[in-house]
Protein backbone atom coordinates (compact mmCIF):
# COMPACT_ATOMS: atom_id res chain seq x y z
CA UNK A 1 0.00 0.00 0.00
CA UNK A 2 2.78 2.63 1.11
CA UNK A 3 5.24 1.67 -1.91
CA UNK A 4 2.00 1.47 -4.36
CA UNK A 5 0.71 4.82 -3.61
CA UNK A 6 4.23 6.52 -2.87
CA UNK A 7 6.44 5.83 -6.14
CA UNK A 8 3.63 7.72 -8.35
CA UNK A 9 3.42 10.56 -6.07
CA UNK A 10 7.22 11.00 -6.01
CA UNK A 11 7.02 10.64 -9.75
CA UNK A 12 4.70 13.31 -10.15
CA UNK A 13 5.97 15.50 -7.66
CA UNK A 14 9.94 15.83 -9.34
CA UNK A 15 7.69 16.24 -12.86
CA UNK A 16 5.51 19.36 -11.22
CA UNK A 17 8.35 20.35 -9.02
CA UNK A 18 8.94 23.26 -11.36
CA UNK A 19 5.49 24.29 -10.80
CA UNK A 20 4.01 24.22 -7.59
CA UNK A 21 2.48 27.29 -6.90
CA UNK A 22 2.70 29.26 -3.44
CA UNK A 23 0.48 31.04 -1.55
CA UNK A 24 0.19 32.91 1.92
CA UNK A 25 -2.35 33.59 3.33
CA UNK A 26 -2.92 35.41 6.80
CA UNK A 27 -5.25 37.90 9.13
CA UNK A 28 -8.48 36.77 11.25
CA UNK A 29 -8.30 34.43 14.02
CA UNK A 30 -12.03 34.23 13.42
CA UNK A 31 -11.53 33.04 9.72
CA UNK A 32 -8.21 30.93 10.62
CA UNK A 33 -9.99 27.78 11.50
CA UNK A 34 -11.96 28.00 8.30
CA UNK A 35 -9.12 28.82 6.04
CA UNK A 36 -7.25 26.19 7.25
CA UNK A 37 -10.09 23.45 6.89
CA UNK A 38 -10.24 24.90 3.13
CA UNK A 39 -6.30 24.72 2.58
CA UNK A 40 -6.16 21.34 4.09
CA UNK A 41 -8.34 19.87 1.18
CA UNK A 42 -7.13 21.78 -1.77
CA UNK A 43 -3.92 20.60 -1.04
CA UNK A 44 -5.59 17.25 -0.76
CA UNK A 45 -6.93 17.61 -3.86
CA UNK A 46 -4.41 20.02 -5.53
CA UNK A 47 -0.77 18.10 -4.39
CA UNK A 48 0.93 21.60 -6.90
CA UNK A 49 -0.46 23.90 -4.78
CA UNK A 50 0.78 25.12 -1.39
CA UNK A 51 -0.92 27.25 0.85
CA UNK A 52 0.34 28.65 4.10
CA UNK A 53 -2.13 30.23 6.82
CA UNK A 54 -1.63 31.58 9.99
CA UNK A 55 -3.83 34.48 11.92
CA UNK A 56 -2.72 37.11 13.96
CA UNK A 57 -6.20 39.50 13.33
CA UNK A 58 -7.38 41.25 10.38
CA UNK A 59 -5.54 44.12 11.18
CA UNK A 60 -2.10 42.38 10.55
CA UNK A 61 -3.43 40.07 7.66
CA UNK A 62 -4.13 43.79 5.98
CA UNK A 63 -0.61 45.56 6.80
CA UNK A 64 0.80 42.00 5.23
CA UNK A 65 -1.55 42.56 2.00
CA UNK A 66 -0.66 46.17 1.78
CA UNK A 67 3.19 45.71 2.45
CA UNK A 68 2.87 43.20 -0.53
CA UNK A 69 3.70 39.86 1.46
CA UNK A 70 0.69 38.00 1.38
CA UNK A 71 -1.45 36.71 -1.40
CA UNK A 72 -4.30 36.67 0.15
CA UNK A 73 -5.43 38.31 3.39
CA UNK A 74 -8.64 36.71 5.54
CA UNK A 75 -10.74 39.65 7.35
CA UNK A 76 -13.38 39.49 9.45
CA UNK A 77 -14.25 43.13 9.26
CA UNK A 78 -14.51 45.17 5.71
CA UNK A 79 -11.24 46.64 4.63
CA UNK A 80 -10.86 50.45 6.09
CA UNK A 81 -10.12 53.88 3.47
CA UNK A 82 -6.86 54.22 5.27
CA UNK A 83 -5.82 51.05 4.24
CA UNK A 84 -7.36 51.04 0.61
CA UNK A 85 -5.16 54.20 0.74
CA UNK A 86 -2.02 52.86 1.84
CA UNK A 87 -2.27 49.98 -0.59
CA UNK A 88 -2.57 52.12 -3.37
CA UNK A 89 0.08 53.87 -2.38
CA UNK A 90 2.51 50.93 -2.73
CA UNK A 91 0.95 50.34 -5.90
CA UNK A 92 -1.36 47.25 -4.70
CA UNK A 93 -5.15 47.45 -5.75
CA UNK A 94 -7.20 45.28 -3.01
CA UNK A 95 -9.91 43.21 -4.29
CA UNK A 96 -12.55 42.06 -2.18
CA UNK A 97 -13.98 38.58 -1.61
CA UNK A 98 -17.01 37.62 0.68
CA UNK A 99 -16.34 33.99 1.29
CA UNK A 100 -18.68 33.07 4.35
CA UNK A 101 -20.98 35.00 6.90
CA UNK A 102 -21.04 34.96 10.96
CA UNK A 103 -23.97 35.49 12.92
CA UNK A 104 -23.47 35.78 16.63
CA UNK A 105 -26.70 34.14 18.69
CA UNK A 106 -27.86 35.28 21.87
CA UNK A 107 -28.68 32.50 23.71
CA UNK A 108 -30.54 32.11 27.55
CA UNK A 109 -31.51 29.01 29.73
CA UNK A 110 -34.70 27.46 28.18
CA UNK A 111 -36.73 27.79 31.44
CA UNK A 112 -36.42 31.54 30.80
CA UNK A 113 -39.80 32.89 28.75
CA UNK A 114 -38.08 35.74 27.16
CA UNK A 115 -37.58 34.95 23.52
CA UNK A 116 -37.83 38.25 21.43
CA UNK A 117 -35.71 41.29 22.57
CA UNK A 118 -34.70 44.53 20.64
CA UNK A 119 -30.95 45.41 20.01
CA UNK A 120 -31.49 48.43 22.42
CA UNK A 121 -32.61 46.15 25.21
CA UNK A 122 -30.03 43.73 24.86
CA UNK A 123 -27.52 46.72 24.74
CA UNK A 124 -29.31 47.82 28.10
CA UNK A 125 -28.75 44.49 29.69
CA UNK A 126 -25.08 44.49 28.72
CA UNK A 127 -24.19 47.49 29.91
CA UNK A 128 -26.07 47.26 33.43
CA UNK A 129 -29.21 49.39 32.99
CA UNK A 130 -31.51 46.30 33.16
CA UNK A 131 -30.36 43.99 35.93
CA UNK A 132 -33.61 42.13 36.29
CA UNK A 133 -35.21 39.77 33.64
CA UNK A 134 -38.92 41.44 34.65
CA UNK A 135 -37.30 44.49 33.23
CA UNK A 136 -37.91 42.83 29.44
CA UNK A 137 -41.06 40.98 30.13
CA UNK A 138 -39.22 37.65 31.82
CA UNK A 139 -39.42 36.51 35.42
CA UNK A 140 -38.28 37.95 38.81
CA UNK A 141 -34.73 37.09 38.13
CA UNK A 142 -31.52 38.81 38.67
CA UNK A 143 -29.75 39.12 34.71
CA UNK A 144 -26.28 37.07 34.83
CA UNK A 145 -24.18 38.42 31.69
CA UNK A 146 -21.74 36.59 30.20
CA UNK A 147 -19.48 37.29 27.28
CA UNK A 148 -16.27 35.79 26.23
CA UNK A 149 -13.00 37.38 27.27
CA UNK A 150 -11.69 40.87 25.62
CA UNK A 151 -9.22 39.59 23.51
CA UNK A 152 -12.21 37.52 21.93
CA UNK A 153 -12.72 39.05 18.43
CA UNK A 154 -16.60 38.06 18.50
CA UNK A 155 -16.38 40.23 22.26
CA UNK A 156 -15.03 43.28 20.09
CA UNK A 157 -17.71 42.79 17.30
CA UNK A 158 -20.77 42.44 19.95
CA UNK A 159 -19.77 45.38 21.50
CA UNK A 160 -19.84 47.58 18.68
CA UNK A 161 -22.27 46.46 16.52
CA UNK A 162 -24.46 45.40 19.98
CA UNK A 163 -23.86 47.39 23.17
CA UNK A 164 -22.77 50.27 20.93
CA UNK A 165 -25.52 49.87 18.40
CA UNK A 166 -22.84 50.21 15.42
CA UNK A 167 -23.02 53.93 16.39
CA UNK A 168 -19.25 55.56 15.98
CA UNK A 169 -19.87 57.82 18.95
CA UNK A 170 -21.21 56.03 21.35
CA UNK A 171 -19.11 55.38 24.39
CA UNK A 172 -20.94 52.65 26.31
CA UNK A 173 -19.20 49.75 27.79
CA UNK A 174 -20.13 46.18 29.15
CA UNK A 175 -21.16 46.38 32.87
CA UNK A 176 -18.00 45.53 35.09
CA UNK A 177 -20.26 42.64 36.54
CA UNK A 178 -20.36 40.85 33.39
CA UNK A 179 -18.94 37.51 33.74
CA UNK A 180 -16.00 36.81 31.24
CA UNK A 181 -15.66 33.28 30.31
CA UNK A 182 -12.30 31.72 28.88
CA UNK A 183 -13.95 29.66 25.76
CA UNK A 184 -17.54 29.31 24.23
CA UNK A 185 -17.74 26.25 26.34
CA UNK A 186 -17.56 28.18 29.10
CA UNK A 187 -20.74 29.85 27.91
CA UNK A 188 -22.50 27.30 26.53
CA UNK A 189 -22.26 24.90 30.75
CA UNK A 190 -23.01 28.33 32.23
CA UNK A 191 -26.39 29.22 30.39
CA UNK A 192 -27.54 25.23 29.63
CA UNK A 193 -27.57 25.33 34.18
CA UNK A 194 -28.57 28.40 34.99
CA UNK A 195 -32.02 30.67 34.57
CA UNK A 196 -30.46 33.93 34.99
CA UNK A 197 -27.77 33.64 32.43
CA UNK A 198 -27.82 35.56 28.86
CA UNK A 199 -24.80 34.46 26.37
CA UNK A 200 -23.97 35.08 23.10
CA UNK A 201 -22.02 32.96 20.78
CA UNK A 202 -20.98 31.94 17.16
CA UNK A 203 -24.75 30.89 15.70
CA UNK A 204 -22.65 27.02 14.45
CA UNK A 205 -21.53 26.73 18.23
CA UNK A 206 -25.15 27.06 20.02
CA UNK A 207 -25.97 23.40 20.90
CA UNK A 208 -29.91 22.74 19.98
CA UNK A 209 -30.76 22.69 24.10
CA UNK A 210 -30.00 26.01 24.49
CA UNK A 211 -32.98 28.97 23.44
CA UNK A 212 -31.60 31.27 20.90
CA UNK A 213 -33.55 35.13 21.09
CA UNK A 214 -34.91 36.49 18.14
CA UNK A 215 -34.22 40.12 17.73
CA UNK A 216 -35.22 43.22 16.23
CA UNK A 217 -33.01 46.06 15.14
CA UNK A 218 -35.44 48.47 16.63
CA UNK A 219 -38.60 48.81 18.51
CA UNK A 220 -41.94 47.90 16.45
CA UNK A 221 -39.42 46.08 13.59
CA UNK A 222 -39.61 42.52 12.94
CA UNK A 223 -37.96 39.69 15.01
CA UNK A 224 -35.70 36.95 13.46
CA UNK A 225 -34.19 34.14 14.94
CA UNK A 226 -30.39 33.75 13.49
CA UNK A 227 -30.48 30.89 10.57
CA UNK A 228 -28.86 30.48 7.61
CA UNK A 229 -31.47 31.78 6.00
CA UNK A 230 -31.76 35.06 8.14
CA UNK A 231 -28.33 35.36 8.10
CA UNK A 232 -28.19 35.34 3.90
CA UNK A 233 -31.06 37.65 3.28
CA UNK A 234 -29.33 39.98 5.88
CA UNK A 235 -32.96 40.45 8.30
CA UNK A 236 -31.20 38.74 11.29
CA UNK A 237 -29.35 42.22 12.44
CA UNK A 238 -26.25 40.56 14.38
CA UNK A 239 -24.52 39.07 11.33
CA UNK A 240 -21.26 40.15 9.71
CA UNK A 241 -19.61 38.92 6.36
CA UNK A 242 -16.36 37.34 6.50
CA UNK A 243 -13.43 38.06 3.53
CA UNK A 244 -10.40 37.67 1.80
CA UNK A 245 -8.75 40.32 -0.13
CA UNK A 246 -6.56 39.87 -2.87
CA UNK A 247 -3.77 42.38 -4.38
CA UNK A 248 -5.23 43.22 -7.97
CA UNK A 249 -7.75 40.67 -9.59
CA UNK A 250 -6.24 37.30 -8.70
CA UNK A 251 -4.59 35.29 -11.34
CA UNK A 252 -3.41 31.71 -11.88
CA UNK A 253 -3.55 29.32 -8.65
CA UNK A 254 -4.97 32.24 -6.25
CA UNK A 255 -8.22 32.90 -8.81
CA UNK A 256 -8.40 29.10 -9.21
CA UNK A 257 -7.91 28.81 -5.14
CA UNK A 258 -10.87 31.63 -4.71
CA UNK A 259 -13.11 30.17 -7.47
CA UNK A 260 -12.86 26.99 -5.19
CA UNK A 261 -14.03 28.54 -2.25
CA UNK A 262 -17.20 29.72 -3.42
CA UNK A 263 -18.40 26.17 -4.92
CA UNK A 264 -20.44 24.23 -2.81
CA UNK A 265 -18.25 21.82 -2.03
CA UNK A 266 -16.29 24.46 -0.29
CA UNK A 267 -19.00 25.81 1.33
CA UNK A 268 -20.06 22.72 2.92
CA UNK A 269 -16.95 22.70 5.48
CA UNK A 270 -18.42 26.43 5.52
CA UNK A 271 -21.74 25.19 7.17
CA UNK A 272 -19.91 22.32 8.98
CA UNK A 273 -17.22 25.04 10.95
CA UNK A 274 -20.41 27.16 12.46
CA UNK A 275 -20.18 29.65 9.58
CA UNK A 276 -23.05 30.37 7.40
CA UNK A 277 -22.35 29.77 3.43
CA UNK A 278 -22.21 32.45 1.11
CA UNK A 279 -24.54 29.87 -1.09
CA UNK B 1 44.64 8.46 45.64
CA UNK B 2 44.65 11.24 48.38
CA UNK B 3 44.79 13.75 45.77
CA UNK B 4 41.82 12.41 43.43
CA UNK B 5 39.73 12.19 46.41
CA UNK B 6 40.48 15.91 47.47
CA UNK B 7 39.39 16.70 44.01
CA UNK B 8 35.98 14.92 44.16
CA UNK B 9 35.21 16.26 47.01
CA UNK B 10 35.81 19.52 45.58
CA UNK B 11 33.95 19.46 42.63
CA UNK B 12 30.95 17.63 44.77
CA UNK B 13 31.17 20.93 47.23
CA UNK B 14 31.21 23.28 44.36
CA UNK B 15 28.12 21.66 42.59
CA UNK B 16 26.06 21.51 45.79
CA UNK B 17 27.06 25.37 46.13
CA UNK B 18 25.96 25.91 42.43
CA UNK B 19 22.61 24.57 43.41
CA UNK B 20 22.17 26.20 46.20
CA UNK B 21 22.67 29.50 44.78
CA UNK B 22 20.92 28.77 41.40
CA UNK B 23 17.60 29.55 43.12
CA UNK B 24 18.89 32.50 43.98
CA UNK B 25 19.91 33.66 40.57
CA UNK B 26 16.41 32.27 39.16
CA UNK B 27 14.67 33.91 41.72
CA UNK B 28 16.56 37.57 40.90
CA UNK B 29 16.75 36.92 37.07
CA UNK B 30 13.18 36.50 37.34
CA UNK B 31 11.77 39.29 39.04
CA UNK B 32 14.83 41.15 36.61
CA UNK B 33 12.72 40.48 33.42
CA UNK B 34 8.93 41.32 35.17
CA UNK B 35 10.77 44.89 36.57
CA UNK B 36 12.13 45.09 32.99
CA UNK B 37 9.08 44.64 31.23
CA UNK B 38 6.90 45.99 33.85
CA UNK B 39 8.19 49.28 35.04
CA UNK B 40 7.41 50.90 31.76
CA UNK B 41 3.32 50.76 32.49
CA UNK B 42 4.39 53.62 35.11
CA UNK B 43 5.62 56.30 31.99
CA UNK B 44 2.50 54.94 30.04
CA UNK B 45 -0.63 54.70 32.39
CA UNK B 46 -1.02 57.43 34.65
CA UNK B 47 -1.35 56.35 38.76
CA UNK B 48 -5.17 57.60 38.28
CA UNK B 49 -6.06 55.23 35.91
CA UNK B 50 -3.72 52.69 36.90
CA UNK B 51 -4.84 52.54 40.10
CA UNK B 52 -8.57 52.84 39.17
CA UNK B 53 -11.30 50.52 39.76
CA UNK B 54 -12.06 49.70 36.37
CA UNK B 55 -10.09 47.16 34.17
CA UNK B 56 -11.40 47.02 30.51
CA UNK B 57 -7.69 47.42 28.46
CA UNK B 58 -9.15 47.02 24.88
CA UNK B 59 -10.53 50.61 25.94
CA UNK B 60 -7.28 51.36 27.61
CA UNK B 61 -8.94 51.16 31.17
CA UNK B 62 -6.42 49.70 33.01
CA UNK B 63 -7.42 49.91 36.85
CA UNK B 64 -5.67 47.03 38.36
CA UNK B 65 -7.59 47.63 41.90
CA UNK B 66 -10.22 44.76 40.70
CA UNK B 67 -7.75 42.37 40.01
CA UNK B 68 -5.90 42.97 43.34
CA UNK B 69 -8.92 42.82 45.36
CA UNK B 70 -10.22 40.13 43.56
CA UNK B 71 -6.94 37.70 44.50
CA UNK B 72 -7.10 38.72 48.02
CA UNK B 73 -10.50 37.77 48.05
CA UNK B 74 -10.33 34.68 46.63
CA UNK B 75 -6.86 33.89 48.74
CA UNK B 76 -8.09 34.46 52.15
CA UNK B 77 -11.55 32.56 51.53
CA UNK B 78 -8.79 29.40 50.55
CA UNK B 79 -7.19 30.39 53.85
CA UNK B 80 -10.56 30.29 55.68
CA UNK B 81 -10.89 26.76 54.34
CA UNK B 82 -8.09 25.16 53.80
CA UNK B 83 -6.28 26.08 57.10
CA UNK B 84 -8.77 24.54 59.85
CA UNK B 85 -9.14 21.53 57.36
CA UNK B 86 -5.37 20.93 56.85
CA UNK B 87 -4.16 21.60 60.60
CA UNK B 88 -7.35 19.51 61.71
CA UNK B 89 -6.60 16.90 59.00
CA UNK B 90 -2.60 16.90 60.35
CA UNK B 91 -3.57 16.42 63.94
CA UNK B 92 -5.87 13.82 62.76
CA UNK B 93 -3.08 11.74 61.19
CA UNK B 94 -0.63 12.49 63.75
CA UNK B 95 -1.75 12.59 66.80
CA UNK B 96 -5.16 10.67 66.68
CA UNK B 97 -5.69 7.97 63.89
CA UNK B 98 -4.07 4.31 64.63
CA UNK B 99 -1.12 3.44 62.87
CA UNK B 100 -2.87 1.92 59.52
CA UNK B 101 -5.40 4.47 59.04
CA UNK B 102 -2.54 6.49 59.16
CA UNK B 103 -1.02 4.93 56.40
CA UNK B 104 -3.89 4.96 54.28
CA UNK B 105 -4.78 8.78 54.60
CA UNK B 106 -1.09 10.32 54.18
CA UNK B 107 -0.62 8.69 50.74
CA UNK B 108 -4.22 9.55 49.77
CA UNK B 109 -4.29 13.27 50.57
CA UNK B 110 -1.03 13.60 48.82
CA UNK B 111 -2.93 11.82 45.62
CA UNK B 112 -5.06 14.79 46.04
CA UNK B 113 -2.20 17.48 45.74
CA UNK B 114 -1.24 15.76 42.79
CA UNK B 115 -4.88 16.27 41.71
CA UNK B 116 -4.36 18.94 38.01
CA UNK B 117 -5.91 22.07 38.67
CA UNK B 118 -7.95 21.66 35.41
CA UNK B 119 -9.58 18.77 36.37
CA UNK B 120 -10.83 20.52 39.60
CA UNK B 121 -11.64 23.13 37.59
CA UNK B 122 -14.00 21.56 35.60
CA UNK B 123 -15.85 20.27 38.57
CA UNK B 124 -16.29 23.54 39.64
CA UNK B 125 -17.85 24.53 36.76
CA UNK B 126 -20.50 21.45 36.44
CA UNK B 127 -20.81 20.41 39.75
CA UNK B 128 -20.04 23.26 42.57
CA UNK B 129 -21.41 25.89 40.98
CA UNK B 130 -24.57 24.92 39.93
CA UNK B 131 -24.84 23.66 43.69
CA UNK B 132 -23.67 27.00 45.09
CA UNK B 133 -26.43 28.77 42.73
CA UNK B 134 -29.14 26.97 43.87
CA UNK B 135 -27.94 25.74 47.98
CA UNK B 136 -27.08 29.53 48.45
CA UNK B 137 -30.10 31.27 46.14
CA UNK B 138 -27.52 32.93 44.32
CA UNK B 139 -27.47 34.61 40.56
CA UNK B 140 -24.71 32.50 39.34
CA UNK B 141 -22.35 30.31 41.31
CA UNK B 142 -19.29 31.18 39.49
CA UNK B 143 -18.43 33.25 42.36
CA UNK B 144 -14.74 34.00 44.50
CA UNK B 145 -16.60 31.54 46.82
CA UNK B 146 -16.24 28.72 44.46
CA UNK B 147 -12.62 29.76 43.96
CA UNK B 148 -11.82 30.01 47.66
CA UNK B 149 -13.38 26.69 48.11
CA UNK B 150 -11.15 24.73 44.97
CA UNK B 151 -7.95 26.40 46.16
CA UNK B 152 -8.87 25.47 49.28
CA UNK B 153 -8.66 21.83 48.41
CA UNK B 154 -5.65 22.46 46.57
CA UNK B 155 -3.76 24.34 49.66
CA UNK B 156 -5.12 21.37 52.01
CA UNK B 157 -2.88 18.91 50.51
CA UNK B 158 0.31 21.29 50.94
CA UNK B 159 -0.51 22.06 54.90
CA UNK B 160 -1.29 18.94 55.54
CA UNK B 161 1.68 17.28 54.68
CA UNK B 162 3.94 19.77 55.75
CA UNK B 163 1.75 20.07 59.07
CA UNK B 164 1.81 16.39 59.72
CA UNK B 165 5.70 16.22 59.36
CA UNK B 166 6.36 19.25 61.91
CA UNK B 167 3.66 17.55 64.32
CA UNK B 168 5.68 13.94 63.62
CA UNK B 169 8.83 15.46 64.35
CA UNK B 170 7.73 16.86 68.44
CA UNK B 171 10.06 14.34 70.48
CA UNK B 172 7.85 11.85 71.87
CA UNK B 173 9.18 12.70 75.60
CA UNK B 174 7.16 16.47 75.49
CA UNK B 175 3.73 14.49 75.23
CA UNK B 176 4.66 11.99 77.66
CA UNK B 177 5.45 14.56 80.05
CA UNK B 178 1.51 16.63 79.79
CA UNK B 179 0.19 13.32 80.34
CA UNK B 180 2.30 12.72 83.11
CA UNK B 181 0.70 16.22 84.75
CA UNK B 182 -2.73 14.85 84.00
CA UNK B 183 -3.41 16.56 80.77
CA UNK B 184 -6.15 15.06 78.73
CA UNK B 185 -5.21 13.95 74.56
CA UNK B 186 -6.83 17.05 73.62
CA UNK B 187 -5.07 19.64 76.26
CA UNK B 188 -1.92 17.90 75.00
CA UNK B 189 -2.35 18.33 71.44
CA UNK B 190 -3.70 22.21 72.25
CA UNK B 191 -1.30 23.11 74.94
CA UNK B 192 1.77 21.46 74.20
CA UNK B 193 2.42 19.22 70.71
CA UNK B 194 1.01 22.12 68.65
CA UNK B 195 2.76 24.89 69.62
CA UNK B 196 6.16 22.67 69.94
CA UNK B 197 5.35 22.22 66.11
CA UNK B 198 4.06 25.89 65.56
CA UNK B 199 7.10 26.86 63.32
CA UNK B 200 6.23 23.86 60.74
CA UNK B 201 2.90 24.65 60.71
CA UNK B 202 2.90 28.32 60.29
CA UNK B 203 5.45 27.30 57.60
CA UNK B 204 3.00 24.57 56.16
CA UNK B 205 0.20 27.43 55.97
CA UNK B 206 1.95 29.58 54.33
CA UNK B 207 3.26 27.36 51.76
CA UNK B 208 -0.77 26.19 51.25
CA UNK B 209 -1.24 29.99 50.50
CA UNK B 210 1.04 30.52 48.72
CA UNK B 211 0.54 27.83 46.64
CA UNK B 212 -3.62 28.87 46.84
CA UNK B 213 -2.48 32.43 45.29
CA UNK B 214 -0.50 31.84 42.22
CA UNK B 215 -3.09 29.22 41.44
CA UNK B 216 -4.44 30.50 37.98
CA UNK B 217 -6.31 27.61 36.03
CA UNK B 218 -8.84 26.98 38.50
CA UNK B 219 -9.97 30.26 39.13
CA UNK B 220 -10.53 31.38 36.23
CA UNK B 221 -12.75 28.71 35.13
CA UNK B 222 -14.65 29.08 38.51
CA UNK B 223 -14.46 33.15 39.54
CA UNK B 224 -16.40 34.60 36.43
CA UNK B 225 -13.27 36.67 35.67
CA UNK B 226 -16.20 40.02 36.18
CA UNK B 227 -13.38 42.91 37.36
CA UNK B 228 -15.48 44.13 40.26
CA UNK B 229 -14.08 46.04 43.06
CA UNK B 230 -14.23 43.79 46.02
CA UNK B 231 -14.12 45.59 49.26
CA UNK B 232 -17.08 44.28 51.10
CA UNK B 233 -17.49 40.90 52.59
CA UNK B 234 -20.67 40.47 50.09
CA UNK B 235 -18.44 40.07 47.43
CA UNK B 236 -17.07 36.76 48.66
CA UNK B 237 -20.89 35.93 46.09
CA UNK B 238 -20.64 37.59 43.33
CA UNK B 239 -17.87 37.01 40.65
CA UNK B 240 -14.04 38.74 40.66
CA UNK B 241 -11.46 38.38 38.31
CA UNK B 242 -7.95 37.57 39.81
CA UNK B 243 -4.59 38.54 39.05
CA UNK B 244 -3.83 35.54 37.69
CA UNK B 245 -6.63 34.73 35.99
CA UNK B 246 -5.95 38.21 33.74
CA UNK B 247 -2.45 37.28 32.43
CA UNK B 248 -3.19 34.28 31.66
CA UNK B 249 -6.48 35.31 29.78
CA UNK B 250 -5.07 38.03 28.03
CA UNK B 251 -1.02 37.30 27.46
CA UNK B 252 -1.98 35.05 24.40
CA UNK B 253 -3.06 37.91 21.99
CA UNK B 254 -1.77 40.97 23.38
CA UNK B 255 0.89 42.41 21.18
CA UNK B 256 4.57 42.52 22.05
CA UNK B 257 5.76 45.79 23.62
CA UNK B 258 2.07 47.41 23.63
CA UNK B 259 0.98 49.46 26.92
CA UNK B 260 -1.27 45.86 27.56
CA UNK B 261 1.58 43.69 27.67
CA UNK B 262 3.67 46.54 29.96
CA UNK B 263 0.78 46.20 32.19
CA UNK B 264 0.20 42.77 32.44
CA UNK B 265 3.91 42.30 33.60
CA UNK B 266 3.09 45.10 36.03
CA UNK B 267 0.26 42.68 37.49
CA UNK B 268 2.78 39.81 37.78
CA UNK B 269 5.58 41.70 39.21
CA UNK B 270 2.73 42.91 42.12
CA UNK B 271 2.05 39.30 42.35
CA UNK B 272 5.57 38.21 42.98
CA UNK B 273 5.79 41.09 45.68
CA UNK B 274 2.86 39.89 47.66
CA UNK B 275 4.22 36.20 47.89
CA UNK B 276 7.65 37.63 48.65
CA UNK B 277 5.56 39.72 51.91
CA UNK B 278 3.96 36.79 52.88
CA UNK B 279 7.37 34.40 52.52
CA UNK B 280 9.34 37.18 54.81
CA UNK B 281 6.34 37.78 57.31
CA UNK B 282 5.82 33.71 57.74
CA UNK B 283 9.73 33.52 57.97
CA UNK B 284 9.87 36.33 60.24
CA UNK B 285 7.11 35.26 62.37
CA UNK B 286 8.80 31.53 62.26
CA UNK B 287 12.36 32.76 63.57
CA UNK B 288 10.85 34.60 66.74
CA UNK B 289 8.29 31.73 67.77
CA UNK B 290 11.13 29.06 67.52
CA UNK B 291 13.30 31.19 69.60
CA UNK B 292 10.49 31.63 72.20
CA UNK B 293 9.65 27.91 72.27
CA UNK B 294 13.58 26.58 71.91
CA UNK B 295 13.73 29.09 75.15
CA UNK B 296 10.72 27.40 76.96
CA UNK B 297 10.68 23.67 75.76
CA UNK B 298 14.23 23.31 76.46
Amino acid sequence: MAVSSCSPNTEAQAASALSTAYIENKGSDTIVNLALAWAERYQNDHPNVRISVTGGGSGTGLAALINGTVDIANASRQIKAEEVQAANENGIEPVEFIIARDAIAVIVNPANPVSMLTLRQISDIYSGVFNNWNQVGGEDRPIVRLSRETNSGTHVYFLETVLRLGEKENKTLFSTDTLLLPSSEGIIIEVRQNPNAIGYDGLGYVPVDLKKIAIAEAEGMPFYLPSIESVNDKTYPIARDLYMYTQGQPEGAVRDYLDWITSVDAQAIVAKLGFVPVR
Amino acid sequence: MEKSLNFREFIITRLIKLCGYSAIVFVALIFIFLMKEGIPTFQEVEPGILFSARWYPIEDYFGILPLITGTIMVTLGAALFAIPLGIGAAIYISEISPRWMREILKPLVELLGGLPSVVLGFLGILILSPFLRGFLNLPTGLTALAGSMLLGGIAVPTIVSVAEDALDAVPRAYREGAWALGATRWQTIWRVTLPAASSGVLTAVMLGIGRAIGETMTVMMVTGNAPVLALSLSNLFSPVRTMTATIAAEMGEVANGSIHYHTLFFIGMVLFLISLAINITASSVVFRTKKRYERILS
